[in-house]
């Protein structure tokens, strides 16, 4: 309604403004009353029943507050006619009548209202008189009960203060019957066994004793309980120590331990003491297995008992320790570690032992097998005990292992170079018994280079089981990288490479010269097998191993080019040698033969000697020989008739050249002569020199050899004339035999053409045989 | 440098005897001697001017045979010792004889070598060592540091020790020892060594060396096998006592400490055929001298095993440490390989008057005088 009269006044405001200023403010003061009645509730109806009517201060307005007769009266006579006025009286006097009928109505009406109440107030006026007798009645009695209930209250204080008393020290009494008892029952937990309860008892007690203990009765409780504890104490290190159960037992031994307030430092160490025995326990049996008894079980099982059983307990033990002792700081962490470092190395010790007598085996998956086991049980300590390090000795161990594996592999591969070599030395040697030259040398070196490649391989995927990504320690940095490039690549396959070398040049500098100690065919044999490892096989094998593993390590490695190198020089250096050998044989023949001989005693001779005819022999077999191994070679462009061509040269028109001269008295011509005529060869002669890898080059080394020895030879003997002639025999003999083998036969011619100029200087009758004579003794030889 | 230029001397003959007159200290002067079979054979005397750069010759005339080694007395320039080849009934044995030469051709009393009219003047024999009855003498080696009155030669297996009397008129045999064994031995060279008092003295027979005493002679000490084949020179280190260089077929030559004998001390291999001489160096025992039948005469600077291994500190005290020790220690080396030679070298030895000089000889009769380069003769004296 409120909203309504405020809806209202601003939309009255506009419409009475063109009334004009004088209008405007009684109308605006009007608004603001009918406001403040409306705040003051005063009835809608009072306010509707006048709606446009007058204004209430009107003094002419009958039913207005204001009404003055007078004013009302003036009103009327001046502004109304007379019938008007009559209109008005009659009016007026009707409705005084009805209002005086109205008034006898209700004065009646109210009459009797008043009276029944008049009534109802006596009779009230009764009542109230009695109640309040009641009342004050009541107001005694409570008086009187009030006193009497400060009355009783004040008897029962007393009671009530001694009753509670007497509940508190009940409760202080069942405290103390509790510590008197407490002995007893503690005695009787630890006979029962539940060392739990005592322990809860002794804790619940401890405190109250400890604060009492000035008193002597509670002394004596202490002391009973100190007493019993220390024999529950006992007791429970005697089960600790007993150690028959288990782990966890002992853990719960150690707790209640705790909870009596055993120092935890002495407990720790027993703690480990026990579990140190427990654990040593298991290493002595693995030690026993590893005892000397020969059927020790493999190494598979070996790692796993000690992973099941020693690891485990370590494990177990060491848990348990810092789940009980993890609030005593670092330093009996410490402790923890200190000991599993200690027990961990003797378990290392005992593994390696083991791992040690399995080097001699040769079965690698088991042994990488066992590894894998003994390095993955290993894990599990190692993230409980960081500290102890026992994970990085684990991968030590086995990276140890795996590089004396390798250093075993090495030695393996070795002992079977070793090995084929001995085979072939037993082939080289057995034939010539049987009478056969030259048993398939080619066969023997194909045999030596394909098992020594066999063998290669054969390490090579062994050891390629310590890479193999199931294995729990291949992704270690160092099988990741060392491993396999200094390992590997470098220790093992150069290693055995360089080796090989080794070996095969050690056969070079053997100092049984006079040729006992190696055959020269395996000279021959290993040359070639350098060679042809210096070709192809070594960059094959270092080929399939980079492949095998994958050699990422940045560490520098040798190239294929110095290993070919190295064995190309050890092929050379054999060859040579080979040469050296096999050209002193044949000096040492032809030595003895020109040393032995009584030169100016000799009958004209008849034959070519035996010698020659061995020397031509021998050195056919060795043509043979290294015809197996080496390809021929490059000699100079001859003719098919060479031998016979250059003979003329040499026997007649040079012969002739150098020996007429010595027939005149003129000694200075002779020598002239002999060193103009060698000016003429220019190159100068390298008896010992490089050999090449083909058979003409090693043939012409060892005759080259041969025939400066018999050169030497004849220089240091005096001959007669049947001498010169000999020799001029020999000479011719092995000159028809020997120019086919050489590079540059006129090497030959030169070499004997020398051999027999110096025969002839030695010669202090120099009579030179026929050369039609010298070549039939030669033919007929 | 025109110095170090070889100069060569050619001989008619073969020859493989070379020598340089020991006693003589002031002359540079080596004695070759020939070897023929038909004419016969000579001993040049042949004196090198240094100066001049020019070789001055004496033949002598040694008519008993060819010569097959030769020694100078270490005392009395005019005395030498030659070994010889004799031809006698169908055989040939080599002997020993002490030769006196002639006066003449003693310094002071030089004669013109062109004086053709006058026939080369002959040897003057003063004994001969021995009868022939031992064998085949294959060596004669004077006492080195003595009066020249003690010889010993080398027959067959016989090792011989002579006293010259009456001077040297005539040898008596003071001692003798043989070497018995399986097969013929032979000893093929030895040496006396200067040490010791000179009472030590080293063969060579096939591939062994010994060693003898020669107050009681017995062996000292025997290195077998010393080569791979035959041992054809040794020499002692004239200024260590232990040590002996030993050359042979096997192309090596070998130094050795005859106190351990299992092992040569160095081998160098430097030759490509026999070697047929070693030398030490009189004054700088690093300097060694060999020559072999590949026609080279090689010149090594053994300083690792020499007296001298670190240069010659004795005077170098005062210098500053820091510039001893920034001195690398010199290595082994080889100074210079001759090449002169077109035959093989039989012998090769350092002149007793200038020890920056050194001789070798070939079996063309060719005689080469070379110098220590003279880069390395400063810095070894510096």
């Amino acid at each position: 309604m409120a909203a309504a009269a405020a809806g209202r006044g601003p939309g009255c405001g506009p419409g009475d403004s063109p009334e004009g200023p004088e209008a405007e403010a009684p109308e605006r003061r009007r608004k603001a009353h009918g406001m403040l009645k409306l705040y003051y509730g005063l009835s809608e109806v009072e306010a509707a029943g006048r709606p446009a009517g007058p204004d209430p201060l009107d003094p002419t307005d009958l039913n207005g507050a204001h009404f003055d007769p007078e004013v009302y009266l003036d009103k009327l006579r001046r502004e109304c006619p007379l019938a008007q006025l009559m209109d008005s009286e009659t009016d007026m006097v009707r409705q005084i009548r009805a209002l005086d009928s109205d008034m006898q109505t209700l004065v009646y009406e109210n009459y009797n209202k008043f009276i029944s109440a008049t009534d109802t107030i006596r009779k009230m006026k009764n009542d109230f008189r009695k109640m309040e007798d009641e009342m004050d009645r009541l107001a005694t009695n409570m008086a009187v009960i009030t006193d009497f209930s400060a009355r009783i209250s004040a008897t029962l204080q007393d009671r009530h203060e001694r009753i509670t008393k007497l509940a508190g020290v009940h409760a202080l009494l069942r405290k103390l019957q509790f510590l008197f008892e407490l002995p007893s029952r503690l005695t009787k937990c630890v006979e029962l066994g539940a060392y739990g309860q005592a322990v809860r008892y002794q804790g619940r007690a401890r405190a109250v004793l400890q604060q009492y203990q000035h008193l002597p009765s509670f002394r004596a409780i202490q002391d009973d309980c100190q007493v019993i504890t220390a024999r529950l104490a006992q007791q429970l290190r005697q089960r600790f120590r007993e150690g028959g159960s288990g782990a966890p037992e002992q853990a719960e031994c150690v707790e209640l331990l705790l909870a009596l307030g055993e120092p935890a430092e002495e407990l720790c160490e027993e703690f480990l003491a026990h579990g140190r025995a427990r654990l040593e326990e298991e290493l002595r049996s693995l030690e026993a297995e590893l005892g000397p008894s020969p059927p020790a079980p493999d190494v598979l099982e070996f790692t796993d008992r000690g992973g099941s059983g020693f690891v485990g307990g370590l494990c177990q033990v060491a848990a348990a320790y810092q789940e009980l002792f993890a609030a005593q700081g670092p330093a009996s962490a410490e402790k923890l570690a200190a000991f599993a470092r200690e027990l961990g190395s003797r378990y290392f010790a005992l593994v390696e032992r083991r791992l040690a007598q399995e080097q001699g085996g040769s079965d690698n998956s088991l042994l990488v097998r066992a590894l894998d086991r003994f390095h993955r049980r290993l894990r599990a300590p190692g993230a409980l005990l960081a500290a102890a390090g026992l994970a990085e000795a684990a991968t030590e161990i086995v990276e140890r292992v795996a590089r004396e594996r390798l250093g075993q592999h090495l030695q393996g591969l070795q002992s079977a170079f070793l090995g084929c070599l001995t085979d072939v030395r037993q082939a080289l040697a057995a034939p010539r018994v049987a009478g056969k030259e030259g048993p398939g040398l080619a066969e023997l070196l194909a045999n030596v280079a394909s098992s020594t490649l066999s063998h290669i391989k054969a390490s090579l995927a062994s050891v390629h089981l310590f890479t193999a990504k199931e294995v729990s320690f291949s992704n270690k940095p160092y099988f990741r990288g060392e491993f396999c490039s200094q390992g590997v690549r470098e220790s093992l396959i150069v290693g055995f490479i360089r080796s090989m070398c080794q070996t095969a040049q050690n056969f070079c500098e053997s100092p049984g010269e006079k040729g006992g100690a190696t055959p020269p065919a395996l000279l021959l044999l290993l040359s070639r097998l350098c060679l042809d490892y210096e070709t192809a096989t070594i960059s094959y094998i270092l080929t399939l191993t980079d492949e095998q593993f994958l050699v990422q390590d940045q560490s520098p490695l040798t190239p294929v080019s110095t290993l070919c190198a190295e064995a190309r020089e050890t092929a050379r250096r054999l060859l040579t040698h080979y040469v050296k050998l096999q050209g002193l044989v044949i000096s040492q023949m032809l030595r003895k033969s020109v040393e032995t001989r009584d030169w100016l005693g000799t009958l004209e001779p008849r034959n070519v000697r035996a010698v020659m005819k061995r020397v031509v022999e021998d050195t056919t077999a060795i043509d043979v020989q290294v015809g197996l191994l080496y390809e021929e070679g490059v000699r100079k462009a001859q003719s098919s008739d060479s031998s016979k061509r250059t003979f003329s040269v040499y026997s007649s028109s040079r012969q002739q050249g150098r020996y007429a001269p010595s027939y005149t008295p003129s000694a200075p011509m002779d020598t002239n002569l002999l060193s103009n005529i060698q000016k003429l060869f220019s190159e100068r002669i390298d008896v010992f020199s490089p050999v090449e890898f083909n058979k003409v080059s090693v043939l012409t080394g060892i005759i080259k050899i041969s025939l400066k020895t018999l050169l030497e030879c004849v220089r240091l003997r005096t001959f007669g004339r049947f001498g010169l002639q000999q020799v001029q025999v020999d000479c011719h003999f092995l000159q028809l035999y020997l120019w086919r083998f050489v590079a540059d036969e006129e090497l030959v011619h030169l070499l004997l053409d020398e051999v027999v100029a110096s025969a002839a200087l030695r010669c202090p009758d120099p009579v030179p045989m026929e050369p039609s004579v010298v070549e039939v003794i030669c033919e007929r030889g | 440098m025109e110095d170090d230029a070889p100069v060569i001397y050619g001989l008619e003959f073969q020859a493989r005897a070379l020598t340089p007159q020991t006693a003589e200290t002031d002359a540079i002067r080596f004695l070759v001697g020939t070897q023929s079979l038909k004419y016969d054979n000579q001993i040049h005397v042949i004196d090198f001017d240094d100066e001049n750069n020019i070789i001055n010759k004496n033949v002598l005339l040694h008519q008993a045979g060819e010569i097959w080694h030769i020694s100078a007395s270490p005392a009395d320039k005019g005395v030498l010792a030659t070994c010889y080849n004799k031809t006698a009934d169908g055989k040939v044995v080599t002997c020993a004889a002490v030769w006196r030469m002639p006066a003449e051709l003693e310094p002071g009393g030089h004669e013109s070598p062109e004086d053709a009219a006058s026939p080369a003047h002959a040897l003057e024999l003063l004994c001969h060592l021995g009868p022939a009855a031992h064998g085949s003498t294959a060596c004669v080696a004077w006492e080195p540091a003595g009066d020249g009155k003690r010889v010993i030669s080398l027959a067959d297996n016989h090792i011989l020790l002579w006293d010259l009397q009456e001077s040297s008129s005539q040898a008596v045999l003071a001692s003798s020892a043989s070497l018995e064994g399986k097969g013929q031995l032979k000893f093929t060279t030895g040496r006396w060594s200067p040490h010791h008092n000179c009472t030590q003295v080293a063969t060579a027979n096939d591939t062994a060396v010994r060693g003898w005493d020669t107050r009681t002679m017995s062996q000292i000490y025997c290195i077998e096998s010393a080569h791979g084949q035959l041992v054809r020179d040794l020499d002692f280190n004239p200024n260590k006592q232990y040590y002996l260089a030993s050359c042979g077929d096997d192309c090596r030559v070998k130094f050795w400490d005859t106190r351990n004998v299992t092992e040569p001390v160095k081998t160098l291999e430097e030759h490509s055929h026999w070697v047929w001489g070693v030398r030490y160096n009189h004054s700088h025992d690093q300097l060694v001298l060999t020559g072999s039948s590949d026609s080279r005469v090689i010149l090594s600077n053994m300083v690792s095993i020499s007296s001298e291994p670190f240069g010659h500190l004795v005077d170098d005290d005062d210098l500053s440490e820091q510039e001893e020790r920034s001195q690398e220690p010199p290595q082994d080396s080889v100074i210079a390989t001759y090449e002169e030679h077109e035959d093989s070298v039989y012998a090769v030895d350092w002149s007793s008057a200038d020890p920056w000089l050194f001789a070798s000889l070939s079996y063309d009769g060719r005689l080469v005088i070379n110098r220590v380069p003279r880069a390395l003769k400063y810095h070894i004296l510096l």
